[in-house]
């Protein structure tokens, strides 16, 4: 199986955008493509009418390494379910044989293969290697790519980086693009999915590779979103269960299971992996849904980094989707509707292994999809909020979101995404595994001996990881504590 | 004498709509239970006031629509296009792509210069296809990035570059519980600016006009668009053609101008609200049976009471008698929860306006003392009755009607403020702390001036 890095994009052509590059002219823009326009669609009359505004932004898909591409792959796949169309994407791949699968698969459209950088090694699970051998190697490559991408975006708005956080080359080599994407194209956001290592994982130094991985999401990213594979997992046998238990009146409908891949593209048997990773292709798919579909409260990319970051380093969102699945009966009552929301707060239904709704909210994010009123959003925080803390200074943090367009086999959905110090226990586990193997210097000369690599890369990256362990047990620590306001200015009257 | 209407943002552009939509619904889907004459009359005024001619086609209206992404301002013109009544000109309208992620300081400091020509010279255009400009109505909400920050620096140009023209903000106060996370912070900077730059501020409450929906027209699943027609009904009532006059001959010719003059005399005091009875839904209208001496005791107790809406209205209130000693927590006699005004506006349209006595509203009693009490109180009428209401009265206030929701701001804001949580945010687009304290000073003045009426 190839270690690779991969990038897509919608969109159509245009100007370029990131750091001046040596004076040039640059050429002028090509002339609207019908089928390009609007993302997917050829244009209605609706926007022909709607001629003159431009395009919406676009975003670009980073994905590295292994899991990134697998993620990748599911992601364009219900991208192309949702918007019914074939587009152009980037791909950037580390090794063969990942890269020859899908140029011979069903997505082979979509992808360039003039786009490739490949290696033939991969990263032998050392983010050293990924980061400071392959980054190194591979930067001026990479750039190229990245800025052939952005070129063709009439106006960038996004990258997504999809990787894991425990392997060589979508730790280190992901975080290294990351690196690059802030130097390169510094007003563009940068959202980082990011599949954190479980207890069991089988690759030892995964906790060195997710502590050094963790420095630079800390200082380079906008927002991440943590992942774990043991919360995929339940959510997918849960929906199974539900499924095979015969216990539902009604069935549940065949393509509505949020780790569902039917009527995609894809017609080969579905791998192992496929379920759960569809779990976090349908998150993105959700994250950006009101920046490409209609709504009556748009909420795009950049409302949610502004409104879910209150300081700059606490930029960990907590994601959940719900339902997991949809029942056949087209009504929903108001009380499926309500369970919905209901659910979203629970702690099964969170894509990490924490429970929000026994820690402290910075603020909460929901965005709403498909047949559901202003009315109803507002009614079910009503309910809920009583039952949630939030932060002294964010009693009534609530970022919302109404998008007319549902998800594909759905009538509705909700996806949540929470600041909540319940992300710590993720991060203090990773720290402890961590010191269990730094204590005894196991394995670290595999690291030291990389170019570039130093102890002192390690000490940094585990006082950064503590120095946030720290901002979040103070935030704990006002949790249901006397709340005084700071007194109002006076004036002289 | 005509208005120019800038929809800036989501919220101002999908309520713009909805007023125009209103305002037609009302000229062409009833006959306004008055003579032909009368009616004509009113459709001529109507229309002069918010849309001109264009060849052979139908109306366009007066408005200039400013968005920082595109998807709403297309689905805007389309469907209004789609009415057959109205529709806005092609090319009166401005968006980017990117919105301004609700942050003011974007909206402010990064759009509203780098767009400032472009937009100004739309409004220009408008402007000059007025025989006779009467003003500007903005329409923006306080809680997101474009209409509040772009809004606030629109209206700052507006301002600089029509010195003498009306300039009307209308507002939208975001429900309690948030839409927005930092919606605090950007109410505080768009109202202080606003409050520089603008004649008067003319607020609608969510959380309002929600409870309105839910408990007077009882939608069962409400959307934005019903608070919006709400909304758009409101303001339709009160900028319909009246006359200002008793016996007066012709429509007003200046809205905009009677209206700050008769609600703003004085610049520390601009902030206005809306009531409109009665309200309820279209299949109630005929069933009920309203009396104007009914709706204006209504309408009082609820100026009195501070009443959001006609249900639910506390009668235990009373305006004090002047001179007495009933004890109250200001320096002035009046009692607490008692609603104490600046100026009022009463507007009202439909059967038998001319007898309606009025001399309730003019009770010195509920007036701040420093003005006299003739020139506080004002009415407008017309007796042709607007969209399908056979009577119906508009109270715009200057009082203390938004002290509370200002004050819960303001508070909210800042101890958001205090934690410097999202300041980074603003910094980023260079809006620093300075600024922010700037605005809350001047918002604590407001508040300070507006209870101690």
């Amino acid at each position: 199986m190839g270690r690779s890095t991969a990038g897509g994009r919608w969109g159509e052509g245009g100007r370029a955008v990131g750091k001046p590059r040596p004076p040039q002219r640059r050429p002028p823009p090509p002339p609207p493509r019908p089928l390009r326009r609007r993302g997917f669609r050829a244009p209605s009359s609706k926007e022909k009418a709607a001629a003159a505004c431009p395009a919406m932004t676009q975003s670009v898909v980073v994905q590295v390494g292994q899991c990134g591409n697998q993620v990748g792959c599911r992601f364009w796949d219900l991208a192309l379910r949702e918007h019914a169309a074939v587009n152009k994407a980037l791909l950037i791949d580390m090794e063969e044989g990942v890269v020859n699968e899908i140029l011979q698969g069903p997505l082979r459209d979509v992808f360039d293969s003039k786009q490739l950088i490949t290696d033939v090694s991969g990263s032998g699970n050392n983010w050293a290697v990924g980061h400071k051998l392959y980054g190194c190697q591979y930067r001026e490559n990479i750039v190229e790519k990245l800025r052939k991408t952005a070129e063709h975006c009439d106006c960038l708005q996004c990258f997504f980086i999809i990787h894991s956080m425990g392997g060589g080359t979508g730790s280190g080599l992901g975080t290294f693009v990351l690196n690059l994407l802030e130097d390169e194209f510094p007003e563009v956001y940068r959202f980082v999915t990011s599949v954190y290592p479980s207890g069991e994982d089988d690759v030892i130094t995964s906790p060195y590779n997710s502590v050094l991985a963790m420095k630079e999401l800390n200082e380079h990213a906008d927002c991440v979103l943590p992942i774990e594979n043991e919360s995929l997992f339940e959510i997918v046998n849960k929906i199974h269960q539900m499924v095979n238990s015969g216990k539902l009146g009604s069935t549940v409908k065949q393509n509505s299971m949020i780790t569902s891949s039917t009527g995609s593209a894809k017609t080969a048997q579905e791998k192992p992996f496929d379920a759960m990773n569809n779990i976090v292709a349908n998150l993105l798919l959700n994250l950006t849904s009101s920046a490409r579909f209609e709504g009556s409260l748009n909420m795009d990319l950049n409302e949610i980094s502004m409104n879910l970051v209150p300081f700059p380093r606490l930029h960990y969102l907590v994601s959940s989707l719900t339902p997991l699945y949809t029942l056949a009966d087209v009504n929903v009552p108001s009380r499926r509707l309500d369970q919905m929301f209901s659910d979203a707060f629970s702690r099964d239904h969170q894509l990490i292994q924490a429970d929000p709704k026994h820690n402290l909210y910075l603020a909460c994010a929901l965005l709403v999809r498909g047949n559901v009123q202003l009315s109803d959003l507002r009614r079910n925080i009503e309910r809920l909020k009583p039952s949630l803390h939030f932060v002294s200074w964010n009693q009534e943090g609530w970022k919302t979101g109404l998008c007319s367009v549902p998800p594909v086999g759905h009538s509705h959905s909700l996806l949540a995404l929470a600041n909540n110090t319940c992300v710590k226990p993720t991060f203090i586990e990773l720290k402890d595994r961590f010191m269990k193997l730094y204590k005894k210097k196991a394995h670290l000369h595999h690291y030291l001996h990389i170019d570039g690599m130093e102890q002192s890369c390690f000490s940094e990256a585990i006082s950064s990881l503590s120095d946030l362990i720290e901002e979040y047990n103070e935030l704990d620590a006002t949790k249901g504590g006397p709340r005084t306001d700071p007194s109002r200015l006076k004036i002289a009257v | 004498m005509s208005i120019v209407t800038i929809q800036l943002g989501q919220c101002g552009n999908q309520i713009g709509h909805e007023v125009f939509n209103a305002i037609c619904g009302d000229v062409h889907g009833t006959h306004g239970l008055c003579s032909k004459k009368e009616n004509e009359s009113y459709h001529d005024a109507c229309k002069e006031r918010f849309f001109r001619e264009e060849e052979s086609e139908v109306p366009v209206a007066r408005a200039v629509l400013v968005d920082m992404e595109p998807k709403v301002i297309s689905q805007t013109l389309s469907t209004a296009a789609r009415s057959g009544y109205w529709k806005y000109d092609g090319r009166s309208h401005f968006c980017q792509k990117q919105g301004s992620g609700n942050n003011w300081a974007n909206g402010y400091s990064v759009h509203g210069p780098k767009h400032k020509e472009v937009i100004m010279d739309l409004v220009q255009r408008e402007a000059e296809k007025c025989d006779r400009l009467g003003g500007f109505f903005t329409i923006m909400s306080m809680a997101g990035g474009t209409g509040s920050g772009l809004g606030a620096f629109v209206t700052q140009c507006l301002r600089d570059a029509f010195p003498s023209s009306f300039i009307l903000n209308h507002v939208i106060w975001p429900y309690g519980t948030g839409e927005v996370i930092v919606q605090n912070y950007n109410s505080v900077l768009t109202l202080s600016h606003l409050y520089q730059s603008s004649d008067a501020l003319l607020v609608h409450e969510n959380d309002v006009i929600h409870k309105i929906c839910a408990q007077l027209m009882n939608i069962k699943q409400i959307s934005f668009r019903d608070v919006n027609q709400v909304i758009a009904h409101q303001l339709g009532s009160v900028f319909q053609p009246t006359y200002t006059a008793e016996g007066g001959l012709h429509y007003s010719r200046n809205p905009l101008g009677d209206l700050m003059e008769m609600l703003v005399p004085h610049p520390e005091f601009k902030m206005l609200g809306l009531r409109n009875i009665p309200q309820m839904p279209e299949n109630f209208l005929a069933y009920s049976t309203f009396s104007w001496p009914g709706l204006i005791k209504h309408l009082r107790q609820m100026l009195i009471a501070n009443a959001k809406m006609e249900e639910g209205i506390d009668w235990q209130v009373r305006p004090p008698c002047l001179g007495s000693s009933i004890p109250s927590s200001h320096s002035t006699n009046k009692p607490l929860h008692f609603n104490t005004s600046v100026a009022n506006l009463v507007i009202l349209r439909g059967k038998d306006t001319h007898s309606v006595d009025l001399g309730s509203f003019r009770d010195p009693s509920l007036y701040t003392s420093w003005l006299n009490p003739q020139d506080a109180f004002n009415a407008w009428k017309t007796p042709r009755s607007f969209n399908k209401y056979e009577k119906s009265a508009a109270l715009v206030s200057n009082s203390q009607f938004l002290l509370k929701p200002l004050d819960s701001v303001v508070g909210k804001a800042w101890n958001m403020f205090a934690s410097k949580a999202y300041i980074h945010q603003y910094t980023k687009f260079g809006i620093q702390e300075e600024d922010f304290l700037d605005s809350f000073t001047a918002l604590e003045q407001v508040i300070s001036s507006y209870s101690n009426l």
